[in-house]
């Protein structure tokens, strides 16, 4: 049965909702209208929230002052490419450790996720060493490997929450109806793993997007993408918060459409798993 | 053609020995239902058969050929698991053309394949739907319709029913009892119900801890049971024991007699009790009686029996419906 809520309370509710909501999007709602003001507006005090004059100089001025295109096709190359070349490692590895499970594959699959919890700063200095012995600094391809591995145990880890969700029943099934491996995995397991792989990708794509630690570090123009872009506006000769909102604003826009259009995905991916 | 022969088949996992050796015949075009409590060994002996497991010793031969070793793909066996194990992402034709596809049928001919089948299986209307849309038992059709298009020399069943509400399980039962009798071809069946095993198997095999306690048809396992394990699992209500001075005086350790094989009188008779709890069925009588030495009875009788809680009552065995066992359960 239903459980009853009273209009009292669920109006409560609703208004809760709305303002946890609010609250959580503050900061971008108030770094894009900071991006429409003036520089003295943005730091006027007290801060004024609607009733400015409106302009889109900021965005004209960051464009001619620094490639927004070049780092925004940096980070699609990052993100993307690092989120490819993650599932093509982490496939096998998960639909093996899901299916053909061992002995150890539950301590192996904790000792992955471990090393998420290593505060990254810790090795830095030694990967920016071997990034400069190798000639990767300010590379696409370095930080593309880089951001592959940060994110490999989580890639592995959602991969293998989804695959093992798939029922082994069916795929005895397919063997007994005269499927051979590779039919097996075309015809049965990847359809049905096509919606776990793209919530992978999705999340992996944002996540990597949003990396600011390693660009930082690592990339300097060449291959730096829109996280170094931004930082490029909090500069030491003095803040310009109009400028630094426009340029964040540019560079989050197209993470938060893809995000908006693939919301189902993305929540999908996240609680999977969690109700049957 | 479909005789699967076991020889010697065993199967551990790691230390734990599931099946230590089992030998068994399976002749062509027979109903053969497997039955035990859960944990017997009856679904892994089925596996064992399919070639979803491997033996870890022994031989399993397929219509004489030594298929030990050969991928559950190339023993042409079907099987209709307990979960159905349809794929979800096909239409209910996709899924009954898949062994064909597999087998690299032309289109025309699956096609034709799969209105056959869902002809018989009343599916016709529902092959473009996805199993998701579909009713339990309709998703069972489906797994013996995907079983039923490739003509496999052997149908395998693991718990087919199990998963279904009760009306619909009798249904079900005679279906697939028709389909045996219309298609001829030899049907492994895995069950715990000893009445499905009861009412569809040309033969009964009884398992208990992967042994085989005895192999036979459904009336010569109720008539003749080779133990005590086998006694009590078929027939239902199951048999009552009595051990003591009444299994003495007819010399052996325990006695043992079903429900519907008692004489019952509200004056006089071998045993004496009291009668606990009467459920009258109307077509049927079943008393629940406790006799006077404290052993509990279930005893049943045909048709209406008017007593009630605490009536005395008592017991005559009917001649020749007595069983009697030794120490270790064997049947003398």
């Amino acid at each position: 049965m239903a459980r009853k809520i009273s209009d009292t309370r669920r109006w409560g509710f609703t208004i809760l909702a709305w303002g946890v909501a609010l609250l959580i999007f503050f900061p971008i709602l108030w770094t894009i209208l900071t991006s429409f003001k003036s520089e003295a507006d943005a730091i006027a005090s007290p801060p004024k929230f609607l009733f400015f004059d409106w302009t889109t100089e900021n965005y004209a001025e960051v464009q001619s002052r620094s490639p927004y295109f070049r780092h925004f096709l940096n980070s699609v190359i990052i993100s993307v490419g690092s989120t490819l070349l993650g599932l093509l490692i982490a496939i096998p590895a998960a639909w093996s450790m899901a299916f053909q499970p061992a002995k150890r594959t539950k301590d192996l699959l904790m000792w992955m996720l471990s090393t998420k919890m290593m505060p990254a700063a810790g090795v830095l200095i030694p990967m920016y060493l071997l990034f400069r012995n190798w000639g990767l600094l300010d590379t696409r391809f370095g930080i593309t490997v880089v951001l592959m591995l940060i994110n490999l145990p989580i890639i592995t880890w959602m991969l293998y929450t989804y695959f093992r969700e798939i029922p082994s029943e069916i795929l005895e099934a397919a063997r007994m109806d005269g499927a051979s491996l590779k039919n097996e995995i075309l015809h049965v397991l990847t359809p049905m793993a096509v919606p776990g792989i793209a919530s992978t990708l999705l999340l992996n794509v944002i996540l990597a997007w949003n990396e600011a630690f390693w660009t930082l570090n690592l990339t300097t123009s060449q291959a730096a993408p829109l996280t170094t872009f931004i930082a490029s506006y909090s500069s030491p000769e003095g803040l310009f918060y109009a400028k630094l909102s426009a340029a964040s604003t540019m560079a989050i826009a197209p993470i938060l459409i893809l995000g908006w259009f693939s919301q189902k995905q993305l929540v999908r991916g996240l609680t999977f798993g969690a109700v049957k | 053609m479909g005789s699967i022969t076991l020889q010697q088949v065993r199967k551990s996992f790691g230390d734990v020995e599931v099946i230590p050796g089992v030998d068994l015949e399976i002749n062509d075009g027979e109903f053969v239902v497997f039955v035990g409590p859960s944990g017997c060994g009856k679904s892994t002996l089925l596996r064992l058969i399919a070639g979803l497991e491997d033996v870890t010793s022994g031989r399993v031969v397929i219509d004489g050929q030594d298929m030990t070793q050969a991928p559950p793909s190339r023993r042409k066996l079907a099987m209709v698991f307990q979960s159905y194990a349809l794929y979800p992402h096909m239409s209910v034709r996709k899924n009954i053309a898949f062994p064909l596809k597999m087998a690299g049928m032309a289109a025309d001919e699956q096609e034709r394949r799969v209105q056959h089948a869902a002809g018989i299986l009343n599916l016709t209307d529902y092959l473009d739907r996805r199993p998701g849309q579909l009713s339990g038992g309709q998703r069972q059709r489906v797994a013996i319709g995907r079983a039923i298009v490739r003509e496999p020399s052997a149908f395998l069943f693991d718990e087919p029913l199990s998963n279904l509400d009760a009306a619909l399980r009798v249904n079900m039962r005679v279906e697939i009892s028709e389909l045996h009798k219309k298609l001829a071809t030899t049907m492994v069946y895995v069950t715990h119900d000893q009445v499905e095993a009861m009412t569809m198997a040309d033969k009964i095999v009884v398992l208990r801890a992967g042994r085989v306690e005895q192999v036979g048809s459904p009336l010569e396992l109720y008539r003749s049971p080779a133990n005590r394990f086998v006694a009590g699992f078929i027939g239902s209500p199951n048999m009552n024991f009595i051990e003591g001075e009444a299994a003495a005086a007819m010399g052996a350790h325990a006695i043992g007699v079903r429900p519907e094989h008692f004489a019952m009188s509200t004056t006089g008779g071998q045993f004496a009790g009291t009668v606990g709890v009467a459920e009258h069925l109307g077509s049927d009588t079943f008393l629940h009686i406790e006799l006077d030495g404290g052993i509990p009875i279930v005893a049943r009788a045909a048709g209406e029996f008017p007593v009630g809680h605490g009536d005395r009552i008592w017991l005559t065995p009917q001649d020749g419906r007595v069983y009697r066992f030794d120490q270790q359960g064997l049947a003398l």
